[in-house]
C-alpha cells in the first residue's frame, strides 16, 4: 500500500521538491553573497562607527528577493493543504475509484492511514527543507534589522507546524465535502481564518507578557508635541532589543497618560530645552507590556506544537470517520433521487 | 448446498428513507446471478452492503461465509462498482501493481495474460480507454484476486452494445474457467437473460422474487381466456399481473402446481415478460397507496 501511495503521490511531489531544489540553488547563492557583503558591512561600518544606518541599508539587500521568499513562506501551507491535502481524499470520491480502493484486502482505515503517513510526511519535509534554506539565508537580513518577531512565522520550525495543519485541514475537507475545488477553497479560508485568530488572539496569549515601568529619558526623546486640544504629547518607542512590544505608553507617575497633562507656554511656544525641562519635573515614565527576546523559541515551540496538535486531531477525526463508513453513507446522490425515477425496463 | 451471499432481514436506512428493507436472500454457490431492478431499486444498496462499503442498519449479511467489513483477511470478493471506476490517470501496467501490492491473494500471472489477451497497452493510461476496455481492465483487477465471489454494479450499462456483448462473453469465460460464482447487477432483462442463471428483482427497495431462471420460468405462467375476475383463481395460483379487455382477461400468475382450467390458453413467459410483470406490479402498489399518503400529509 506505502508502494501503490508512493506510485501516486510522486509526480506531486516531484514538482513540489524540483522547485525547492531550484529556488535551494539560488537561495545558495544569492545567499552566500549575502553573508559576505554582511561581514564586510559590519566590519566597515564598526570602523567608520555608523552601524545603525549601515545595517538599515544592508536590510534592504536583495528586496525583491526578501519579498519572493516571504510570499512563498506565506503561501506554502496553504497551498500544500489545497494541492496535496483537499485533492487526497476527495478526488477518490469523484472519480469514484475510494470504491475500488476500499474493496481490496487492505482496509480503509490502513489505506487512509497510509495516504496520510505519505503525503503528510511530504508536506512537512517541504515545509521544513523550505524554512531551513530560508531561515539560513536571510539570517544576515534579520540579524541586521533585528525583528525576528515580524518574520516569526516565516522563519525556523514554524512553518512545519502550519504545513501540517493546512494538510491535515485539507483532507478533511476533501473527506466531508468530497469535491476537490470547493474542498480546496474551504482549505483556503479555513486556513487563512484559523492564522488571522492565532496571530491576533492567540498568540499574544500564549505566555503572560513582561511588565516594566522605568523613567523616561529625557535626552532621548524622539519626539515631544502638542495634541490638537493643548495636551501633551511625548512618542518614545521602548528600546527593548529583540522584543515583541505590545505597548509602551508614556505615564504620569499616577499611571495616567502623558496626554492628561496640559502643554504649558513652554512646550506651545517655549524652546525645546524649555518643554523638556517641563517633561522632566513631571516624572513621565514609560510603562512597556512586552516578550523578551529569549522567549522566541518559547513561542515558535508553542505555536508549533498548536499546529501539529490541530493537525493530529484533524487526520484521527478523518480515521474515525473512514472507520464509521460515515461519509459513505452521507452521500449517494443517485439513491436520494429515488422517488421521481420511473419504473421501467429499457426493451433491447 | 452453501450459500455464498446469505442476508437475514437485511435493511439499509438513508435518513428516513428505506434504500433496501426486509432483505432476505440465500445465493448459492456456482451460479451467476442477475440482481434486476429498475434504477433506485437498492441494487447498489445490497452490492455495496455485501462488499462492506456501507453497514447494514438492520439485519445481517454475510458474504463467504463472514461479515462484510470485518478486518480480517484475505478476503476472496471480487467488485466492480459502478461506471467501473479505475484510476485516470495511471498506465494499465500500474493497475495490476495496485492489485499486486493490496491483495495477498494476487495472481500475477493471470492478470498479465488477460492484459494480453484483451489486447490492452501495459502503458496507455487508464483514462484513455475506451468503456469496454476500462471495464475488461476493471473486472481484471477484480478476477486477478482469484475471488469466490464476483459482485458487479451495473458493469455493462455505460457500454454499446457490440462492447457489452464481449463484455459479457468474457465474463462467462472468466465464470467457465474459474468455476467463480457471480452476482451481476443490471436494469437490462436482456443481458442478463444471455449469461444469468439465477435472478433476483428488486423493486422499490425490497426483493420482489428470487430463484433459479429455469424454475422460475417453469413456476410462471401467462393464462388467457374469456374475462374473470382475479378473485376467482385457485388459492395456489399468485397473480403477479392482470389485464383485462371487455371480453378476455390476461393474468400472469405464479403456481408451483400444474395448470387443469380447460378455459384457459396456457402460454410460457419470457424472462423479460417475468420481471416486468414484477416490477410494474411494485409501481402499481405504489400508486395505489399514493392518494393514502397524500390524506395522511
Amino acid at each position: 500500500m506505502i508502494r501503490f501511495t508512493w506510485l501516486r503521490f510522486r509526480a506531486q511531489a516531484a514538482v513540489v521538491f524540483a522547485a525547492l531544489a531550484v529556488l535551494a540553488v539560488v537561495l545558495a547563492v544569492t545567499g552566500w553573497h549575502l553573508a559576505r557583503l554582511y561581514d564586510t558591512t559590519a566590519a566597515a561600518c564598526r570602523a567608520r562607527g555608523d552601524c545603525a544606518a549601515a545595517m538599515n541599508a544592508f536590510a534592504s539587500s536583495d528586496i525583491s528577493l526578501q519579498s519572493f521568499v516571504k510570499l512563498v513562506l506565506l503561501a506554502a501551507p496553504a497551498l500544500i493543504g489545497m494541492f496535496w491535502g483537499a485533492p487526497l481524499l476527495a478526488r477518490e470520491f469523484e472519480t469514484g475509484t475510494f470504491r475500488l480502493a476500499w474493496t481490496q484486502d487492505v482496509t480503509p482505515t490502513r489505506w487512509l492511514a497510509i495516504k496520510l503517513g505519505v503525503a503528510g510526511v511530504a508536506s512537512v519535509a517541504a515545509a521544513g527543507l523550505l524554512s531551513v534554506m530560508v531561515t539560513w539565508w536571510s539570517s544576515p537580513i534579520d540579524k541586521a534589522f533585528m525583528d525576528q518577531w515580524g518574520v516569526f512565522t516565516q522563519r525556523d520550525i514554524t512553518p512545519i507546524g502550519y504545513a501540517a495543519f493546512a494538510f491535515a485541514l485539507g483532507v478533511t475537507a476533501g473527506l466531508l465535502i468530497r469535491r476537490t475545488v470547493p474542498a480546496m477553497a474551504i482549505t483556503l479560508a479555513v486556513f487563512a481564518a484559523v492564522q488571522v485568530v492565532m496571530g491576533l488572539w492567540l498568540r499574544p496569549r500564549l505566555i503572560t507578557p513582561v511588565h516594566t515601568t522605568s523613567p523616561l529619558n529625557i535626552a532621548a526623546l524622539q519626539e515631544t508635541g502638542v495634541t490638537g486640544n493643548g495636551r501633551l504629547q511625548v512618542i518614545e518607542p521602548a528600546n527593548i532589543p529583540g522584543a515583541w512590544v505590545y505597548s509602551s505608553p508614556i505615564v504620569t507617575p499616577a499611571g495616567q497618560p502623558a496626554s492628561s497633562e496640559p502643554a504649558t507656554q513652554a512646550c506651545t511656544t517655549g524652546s525645546g530645552q524649555a518643554c523638556d525641562a517641563y517633561i522632566a519635573r513631571l516624572h513621565l515614565q514609560q510603562s512597556v507590556t512586552y516578550q523578551p527576546a529569549s522567549r522566541y523559541w518559547a513561542f515558535q515551540w508553542y505555536e508549533t506544537a498548536i499546529f501539529l496538535g490541530l493537525a493530529v486531531i484533524l487526520a484521527g477525526a478523518c480515521l474515525w470517520l473512514i472507520r464509521r463508513r460515515r461519509s459513505e453513507e452521507l452521500h449517494l446522490p443517485h439513491l436520494h433521487s429515488f422517488g421521481q425515477v420511473t419504473v421501467g425496463v429499457v426493451r433491447k | 448446498m452453501t450459500a455464498v451471499l446469505e442476508a437475514s432481514g437485511l435493511g439499509k436506512q438513508y435518513g428516513r428513507r428505506w434504500a433496501l428493507r426486509d432483505c432476505t436472500l440465500a445465493i448459492p454457490a456456482g451460479r451467476v446471478v442477475g440482481l434486476v431492478g429498475p434504477n433506485g431499486a437498492g441494487k447498489t444498496t445490497l452490492l455495496h452492503l455485501a462488499v462492506g462499503l456501507l453497514a447494514p442498519t438492520s439485519g445481517t449479511i454475510e458474504v463467504l461465509g463472514r461479515r462484510p467489513g470485518s478486518p480480517a483477511k484475505p478476503w476472496p470478493v471480487g467488485f466492480v462498482a459502478q461506471d467501473t471506476p479505475v484510476y485516470a490517470g495511471l498506465p494499465v501496467a500500474d493497475h495490476l501493481r495496485f492489485g499486486a501490492w493490496l491483495n495477498s491473494s494476487w495472481d500475477g500471472e493471470l492478470a498479465r495474460r488477460r492484459i494480453e489477451q484483451l489486447g490492452l497497452d501495459p502503458g496507455q493510461r487508464a483514462g484513455s480507454l475506451s468503456g469496454g476496455q476500462r471495464a475488461q481492465l476493471a473486472l481484471t483487477l477484480a478476477i486477478a484476486k482469484r475471488p469466490g465471489l464476483l459482485l458487479l454494479d451495473e458493469p455493462v450499462a455505460s457500454l454499446d452494445p457490440l462492447a457489452r456483448r464481449e463484455f459479457l462473453q468474457d465474463l462467462m469465460q472468466v465464470v467457465a474457467e474459474h468455476g467463480v460464482s457471480v452476482v451481476l447487477s443490471s436494469h437490462l432483462i436482456a443481458d442478463l437473460e444471455r449469461v444469468c442463471d439465477y435472478l433476483v428483482v428488486l423493486v422499490a427497495s425490497r426483493v420482489r422474487v428470487a430463484g433459479e431462471v429455469a424454475a422460475l420460468l417453469a413456476s410462471h405462467h401467462r393464462l388467457s381466456g374469456s374475462r374473470r375476475d382475479s378473485a376467482s383463481l385457485p388459492e395456489n395460483q399468485e397473480v403477479i399481473e392482470e389485464s383485462h379487455t371487455g371480453k378476455q382477461s390476461t393474468f400472469l400468475v405464479r403456481t408451483d402446481d400444474p395448470i387443469h382450467d380447460p378455459a384457459w390458453t396456457v402460454r410460457p413467459v419470457s424472462l423479460e415478460d417475468l420481471v416486468l410483470a414484477y416490477m410494474s406490479q411494485a409501481r402499481d402498489a405504489r400508486e395505489r397507496a399514493r392518494p393514502g399518503l397524500g390524506v395522511l400529509r
